[in-house]
């Protein structure tokens, strides 16, 4: 007989769930480090590519 | 395989691992000294880094001893299922299997060596990478089971996390790293082999060659003093440091001379004394090592924020 639930799947679930919040904050990290990465205008993979400085909004004298 | 094969006894249903189950082959309790060595390390050093990279960089150095733990019990499980400290383990329990316990291992190591690079700085992922191959390959696999030394050349990777710290926000390696490093690799074998003073049969059991087993617990008594005055040696060096400030000064005054007091105690005792009291002076000398530890390092933060302070007036 199959049943809908076992206690297996409720511990595979919390697993599941668990992995996937691994995951989520995982693509935060990197997303999160992308951000400040660029923002300071770093070179972040060595490639030569850095974001351009902002344009200066001062009005001068 | 079908929904109904799962309620299948021949299963094992109480094998199949939870996430706490992988947490647990990472050596939480280990990661906690490395996350705050290593925050340390990166906090005390003359460079501003961004918050946002202070916490990534510091939990990929932890996943990274993370994964180094999950490699030693993926190797060490025979000795583990012997010893009483350590056969609730996931792999010598069942719970993981040896086959997960290197994946995950391989799997970490990897991420946290790559993400640490692009976080920090290559220095600093080199160190990290260097510090899981020292723990695994050197330790584990080489000393561990082949020389007394083990805990001496092994406690290298403890030392590695504070210099690790200290090369992201620098980029570099300095006399401070050094010695932070060289603090923490003279402190870890006091540390451990009072602990074998009092779980001897444990390695005993397990053939692990501590210095209590090879050359017995007189010869370790005398080995504990001689590093307690080297550690207090070292960390008076480092108070002379750029890093070293009024409130490390009087911390580690007062922490070596509590640390050497207890060494010395141990030092003067035998056997039968430390039996008639259940080890009761090497328990609580393998206490206030933890606390020696802890105690210094916060020393260190607390000097640097007073800098901090300082230089905002200033």
């Amino acid at each position: 007989m199959i049943r809908a639930t076992h206690e297996l799947h409720h511990r595979r679930r919390g697993r599941n769930a668990g992995i996937g919040l691994l995951l989520f904050g995982f693509v935060a990290i990197v997303f999160g480090m992308t951000i400040v990465k660029v923002g300071k205008g770093q070179d972040v993979l060595g490639t030569g590519m850095v974001s351009a400085p902002a344009p200066a909004t001062g009005t001068g004298g | 395989m079908s929904d109904s094969s799962l309620h299948s006894p021949s299963l094992g249903l109480a094998a199949e691992p939870e996430l706490k189950d992988y947490f647990a082959l990472l050596k939480p309790r280990v990661m906690s000294l490395v996350v705050f060595t290593a925050l340390v390390g990166l906090l005390v050093a003359p460079v501003h880094v961004h918050p946002f990279l202070v916490f990534t960089s510091v939990l990929f150095i932890a996943i990274g001893g993370g994964a180094a733990g999950a490699l030693n019990m993926w190797w060490d499980a025979d000795i583990d299922a012997v010893m009483r400290r350590t056969r609730n383990r996931p792999v010598p329990s069942g719970k993981v299997s040896p086959g997960e316990a290197l994946g995950l291992g391989l799997a970490l190591s990897g991420l946290s060596v790559m993400m640490l690079a692009l976080s920090a700085n290559l220095l600093a992922a080199g160190l990290l990478a260097f510090t899981i191959f020292f723990y695994v390959v050197i330790y584990t696999m080489w000393l561990k089971r082949w020389t007394p030394q083990n805990i001496v050349i092994g406690g290298a990777a403890g030392a590695f996390p504070p210099m690790i710290g200290w090369a992201v926000a620098t980029g570099g390696i300095s006399v401070e790293s050094l010695l932070m490093f060289t603090l923490i690799f003279i402190w870890t074998p006091p540390h451990f082999w009072s602990l074998a003073l009092f779980m001897k049969s444990d390695y005993d059991d397990a053939g692990v060659p501590m210095l209590t087993v090879t050359h017995g617990h007189d010869a370790t008594r005398r080995h504990i003093l001689a590093y307690s005055v080297a550690l207090a040696a070292c960390s008076l060096a480092l108070a002379l440091t750029s890093i070293g400030g009024p409130v490390f000064v009087v911390t580690a005054l007062v922490m070596n001379a509590r640390f050497l007091l207890g060494a010395v105690r141990i030092w003067r005792r035998d056997t039968a004394q430390a039996q008639a009291d259940a080890y009761g002076v090497e328990k609580r000398f393998f206490k206030l090592s933890l606390w020696y530890m802890f105690l210094l390092f916060g020393a260190l933060l607390a000097d640097a924020m007073l800098r901090g302070l300082w230089g905002g007036f200033a």
